[in-house]
């Protein structure tokens, strides 16, 4: 393609070596982004986690950048961004499921109602149990539908007789809207559901110890249209008693089921607004451009 | 010719005829416009034109040299005079070897009979003709094999399929030698199982308790019945095999277990290869281990506590044989927990549960059917082992559940029975493969569960 055209060519170069001066006006990609500056309201008078500052590096490699951020109690608050732009690495601290990564480091302020995640002290079971979570990919165990929901309520000890575990379970499958599709077979495998049964199974899995907070990173992502829609109101319903942190690449599922919408872009939280106003008035030109489609 | 010369100067001739026929494609090709005008490209031309020189030849080469020998053995007793044909093949034998050794100098044509010495001057020139007859024959195959695909370089013909299918065919040969090689194997330990059944009956080999393999050498031998019971055998393998197995299992799994899950990064870089370094040690060497220092050291513990163990025991070799599969029961498990996916690990992970309630609940059962598999591959090695159990175990073979006896397994008999001069028709040394068949079997039975096991199971979290 270069050897065709050399002007273009010329013209990357020429990119490539000067400082970070705008070559064209308007390109998104040239906006310098102050780090730990986020523009509209990331801010909560009662906030659910309190975070400050928080820095994520994966060996040299800084994957968040100074980004702090309130979330309130029984919000839905959705991350939006490009491909690898740390949102979904910002959601696995809010559960430190990036203990297991050892070359992960997390370092600023990460409160959940005001007690330190990060604490070294934290215990990391008692953390997960409050806050769940929900993978992109369905992952329930090659075990029956029953013992899917049974699992976390057996760790913790939550029943104690089996009429209180059947109960828990029955509840978790109603919440997820599952138990008429289920009820008859729940001692059949989880893995022969379909995707969207299966996805609505982790959720009914993750409710059952009753968490105060579920993260989802990219829950339909692996679902068709129906299923899609399906978990999007099982969402609009949980969001009366939980708080959750979504991460979705949709920006239509972003605007249907969440309160604030969150834009990360390069690891950097740019904006941070009411999911009208970012979807119809966003502050910050990186924003624009993203939902309107220029990069992503 | 020899044949040793006859195949380097076949394979010369084979790249000649790559590289002329590479060429003759690229001349063909160019006044056309360049090779995208010719069916396929001059590597495929010049690839059929090596196979169509090498293949036939090497054919030829080697149907000589298997007949060769029959052939002429069949033409020089002919020549010899009516009255002295061998009338039985023991005979003939000994009459040929006489004609070639006199042939070969060996011995002076002055010592033997005028017709032996001169069947030995006819088998001299006929096997310098032959040799001739051969080097031309080849050769000839080679350049007329070569020179017809040169005619054929033109570019309406596909020389891409021909190569392709020449190739698989070339490949299902390998194959089919390595699957023919089993079936030979198995087909003559059935037969000589079958001759073996005809001297002692099938029920006495499975069903008695006593086994004693001397048989008399004259009529009035004392005491040297034979006796053919091959129950003190397997309860001995049986006994080693499940001693070694107590110590795999635990000590492979949970080595395992700690390698996948627990252990970081550059342990496990480490560690693996070294444990794995297990199963290169020879078992010879295991087995002078268990001997020289394992076993007296039982006897001396035991002979502490009051009991009284024999200098060579079960427990010795089924121990030292223990730690030698440690790395198959290891490496396996290993494999087939790091095979489960780490999104199964946070589903757990992600509800409070703890790394080894999560290795306990979700990933050992995901594992199990591999693991199950590494355990009976590593079952089959034990039964299978000799040397260790030769060295340690000894040869007695007693009946006994008693580890701190000594005892002796099916594949250390094989091998007693074998070793050394033996004639090969007696019971004795038929039993062997009585012997190995059954052994054969219960290997065999032991991996197809194993691979039923893992095939059931395996797509469970896929």
């Amino acid at each position: 393609m270069n050897t065709m055209n050399p002007s273009i060519s010329a013209e990357a170069d020429m990119q490539d070596q000067g400082p970070a001066i705008p070559v064209r006006e308007n390109n998104p990609e040239d906006t310098v982004i102050e780090e730990g500056k986020t523009v509209g309201k990331p801010f909560a008078a009662d906030p659910k986690f309190k975070l400050r500052n928080v820095s994520v590096s994966y060996g040299k490699d800084r994957a968040i950048k100074d980004i702090s951020l309130d979330i309130g109690r029984n919000e839905v608050i959705s991350f939006i961004g490009p491909s690898g732009c740390g949102k979904s690495t910002f959601l696995r601290c809010l559960n430190r499921m990036n203990d297991s990564i050892d070359i992960c480091r997390v370092t600023g302020e990460l409160l959940l109602d005001d007690e330190d995640i990060y604490h070294s002290k934290r215990d990391v079971v008692e953390l997960r149990a409050r806050v769940g979570m929900v993978f992109q990919k369905p992952n329930p165990f090659p075990k029956s539908i029953y013992d899917n929901v049974a699992y976390g309520p057996r760790i913790h000890g939550l029943a104690n007789r089996k009429s209180d575990l059947d109960d828990i379970v029955e509840n978790s499958l109603r919440k997820a809207g599952l138990w008429d599709e289920a009820k008859d077979r729940l001692d059949s495998i989880a893995t022969g559901m379909s995707g969207g049964q299966q996805q609505r199974l982790c959720i009914a899995r993750a409710i059952a110890v009753s968490p105060e907070v579920i993260l989802m990173d990219e829950p339909c992502s692996a679902l068709d249209p129906i299923a899609t829609a399906r978990v999007e109101e099982l969402i609009a319903e949980m969001s009366e008693s939980y708080t959750i942190v979504i991460v979705t690449h949709s920006m239509q599922q972003a605007a249907r089921v969440s309160h604030r919408t969150a834009y990360f872009h390069l690891g950097h939280l740019v904006e941070v607004n009411e999911t009208n106003k970012v979807f119809t008035s966003p502050e910050h030109q990186l924003t624009e451009s993203y939902i309107t489609g220029r990069f992503g | 010719m020899e044949t040793a010369n006859l195949l380097p100067l076949v394979l010369v001739l084979a790249v000649v005829a790559y590289g002329l026929a590479y060429m003759r494609s690229r001349a063909v090709a160019a006044p056309l416009g360049g090779i995208r005008n010719l069916k396929a490209l001059p590597f495929y031309y010049a690839a059929r034109a090596a196979l169509w020189c090498a293949i036939p030849a090497l054919i030829v080469l080697a149907a000589w040299a298997g007949f060769e020998g029959k052939v002429i053995q069949g033409i020089v007793i002919a020549t010899l005079p009516q009255d002295s044909w061998p009338d039985s093949p023991g005979q003939a034998s000994l009459i040929l070897s006489q004609i070639s050794n006199v042939a070969a100098g060996k011995l002076d044509p002055e010592f033997v009979p005028e017709h032996i010495a001169g069947a030995a001057s006819v088998l001299e020139t006929m096997k310098s003709q032959s040799a001739d007859f051969k080097a031309a024959l080849v050769l000839l195959v080679a350049v007329s094999g070569a020179a017809f695909a040169w005619t054929r370089v033109s570019p309406h013909v596909n020389a891409r399929i021909n190569v392709e299918t020449t190739l698989r065919r070339i490949f299902f040969v390998c194959a089919a030698l390595a699957v023919l090689t089993t079936a030979g194997i198995v087909f003559s330990v059935i037969f000589e199982t079958v001759r073996f059944f005809n001297r002692v009956p099938i029920s006495e080999f499975l069903f008695s308790t006593s086994w004693s393999p001397q048989t008399a050498l004259r009529a009035d031998q004392v005491g040297s019945e034979g006796a053919f019971g091959v129950i003190p055998l397997f309860t001995g393998t049986l006994l080693i095999s499940a001693i070694a197995l107590l110590v795999a299992v635990p000590v492979g799994l949970l080595s395992a277990i700690y390698l996948s899950e627990y252990a970081s990064k550059r342990v496990r870089s480490t560690a693996k290869p070294v444990l794995e370094m297990l199963a290169g040690i020879p078992t010879v060497v295991y087995g002078f281990f268990a001997a020289l220092t394992v076993a007296p050291f039982i006897r001396d513990v035991a002979a502490m506590v009051g009991l009284e163990a024999s200098s060579q025991s079960a427990l010795a070799a089924g121990l030292v044989m223990g730690i030698m599969i440690v790395p198959f029961v290891s490496s396996l498990s290993d494999d087939v927990i790091n095979a489960v996916p780490q999104t199964m690990r946070d589903g757990s992970l992600a509800l409070g549960a703890t790394q080894s309630e999560t290795m306990k609940k979700v990933i050992f059962p995901a594992a199990l059917p591999g693991i199950i598999g590494g355990i009976l591959l590593a079952a089959s090695r034990a039964i299978g082992e000799t040397m260790i159990v030769v060295m340690a175990a000894g040869l007695a073979a007693n009946l006994t559940a008693n580890p701190l006896e000594s005892v002796t397994t099916v594949t250390v008999q094989i091998a007693t029975l074998l070793v050394g001069d033996q004639e090969f028709d007696s019971a004795k040394t038929l039993s062997a493969f009585a012997l190995g068949m059954l052994l054969f079997i219960v290997t065999l039975l032991l991996n197809v569960i194993a691979l039923k096991i893992v095939r059931k199971y395996r797509e469970q979290y896929e």
